[in-house]
């Protein structure tokens, strides 16, 4: 039964045809789609589950390595950004926290870990001493793990505290993530190519 | 004259060149060419100085003997501390005392890493705490300071 409007009403509306039938139902579909699925690029998606599942290395050095410990714990709790998963094998892990000094005797083991881990992966340098060699200014040290790895994200501080760290995590997840940049050792390695090219 | 040091130069005659006591511990400086002689008697009795905690070098650069060693000995059956004290000289080399203290072994490989105090006898001298392609002992006291320079120092 189709609805007729009262004479003089504000609307006057034709009488609904199957074609707007149609059209309406074809919205409300529409908006119920919406709804339920949501539209993106596969790269967006690579990097949105890349950036939310973080699988760091087990790879403690000095104190700062205390403070990486407590990151994983209730009170702070690295769970809730989807990076408490530390690998006791470089293998497994995409992300080397360089928590602490490197000793010169330490940076080729600290590379080999690095060139063991599998594309695509990432580096933060955590504290003074693995972002610039700290205090240490002496023939013992790395002045800088940057000088032995490509690094990501620098967290400040002596050691820096778990909020610290936690802050750089998330720091990398939008470069992985929300921005879609490529890690710092593809952008070394494009460069490279571009040199060679 | 402390007993320790008397009952040492009875055993080792022309060993000991001096002694300093401080704190209630006795420090004997003994001849370098006797230093092995010492050791062995100082270990066993009557002294028993059976423990060997430390070997441990200084630089003094203006000395004419230069590098000084200490070993640092505690004797389980006593309770007493002993220190022997030798000169090693200007090309610094020293009899090893491997074979009386096992655990020479690696204190003597750190202070050849650390200052180049060459150990006659020893089984295995080489580096252990730098690469073993280090160049230079980096405790020595004409050896460079710093990794890097550092920034706007002459701004302080």
């Amino acid at each position: 039964m189709a609805l007729i409007p009262p004479a003089g009403s504000p609307i006057e509306r034709a009488p609904r045809t199957d074609a707007d039938i149609d059209r309406d139902l074809r919205e409300v579909m529409e908006q119920e789609l919406e709804k339920s699925l949501l539209l993106t690029t596969l790269d967006k998606a690579l990097a949105w589950a890349r950036s939310s599942s973080i699988w760091p290395a087990t790879f403690g050095l000095a104190c700062c390595a205390i403070e990486m410990m407590h990151t994983a714990t209730p009170r702070y709790d690295i769970a809730r950004f989807g990076a408490e998963v530390f690998r006791a094998s470089p293998r497994q892990a995409d992300l080397l926290i360089v928590s602490g000094r490197v000793a010169q005797k330490m940076a080729p083991v600290l590379r080999l870990i690095y060139d063991q881990m599998l594309e695509p992966k990432w580096v933060i340098s955590m504290g003074a001493c693995a972002s610039t060699g700290g205090v240490f200014n002496n023939y013992a040290l790395v002045q800088g793990v940057d000088k032995v790895v490509p690094v990501d994200v620098y967290v400040p501080g002596c050691p820096p505290r778990p909020e610290g760290l936690i802050e750089g995590i998330l720091i990398l997840q939008k470069k992985i993530g929300a921005n879609g940049l490529p890690s710092s050792a593809d952008l070394r390695r494009e460069r490279a190519a571009a040199g060679a090219g | 004259m402390s007993e320790v040091r008397s009952t040492i130069e009875s055993a080792v005659p022309g060993a000991v060149i001096d002694e300093h006591l401080h704190a209630g511990e006795v420090t004997v400086e003994v001849d370098r060419g006797l230093l092995l002689d010492v050791a062995r008697f100082v270990k066993g009795p009557p002294l028993t100085f059976v423990l060997l905690s430390d070997v441990s070098c200084a630089d003094f650069p203006e000395h004419p003997q230069r590098f000084r060693l200490a070993y640092h000995l505690f004797s389980l059956d006593t309770g007493a501390r002993l220190r022997l004290r030798v000169w090693a000289g200007i090309e610094p080399e020293v009899e090893s005392v491997t074979g009386v203290w096992a655990t020479a072994n690696w204190h003597e490989r750190e202070v050849y890493d650390m200052f180049g105090v060459r150990f006659r006898n020893h089984p295995d001298l080489a580096r252990i705490l730098m690469p073993l392609d280090w160049e230079g002992h980096p405790l020595r006291r004409d050896y460079p300071l710093g990794g890097e320079e550092v920034q706007f120092t002459d701004a302080v």
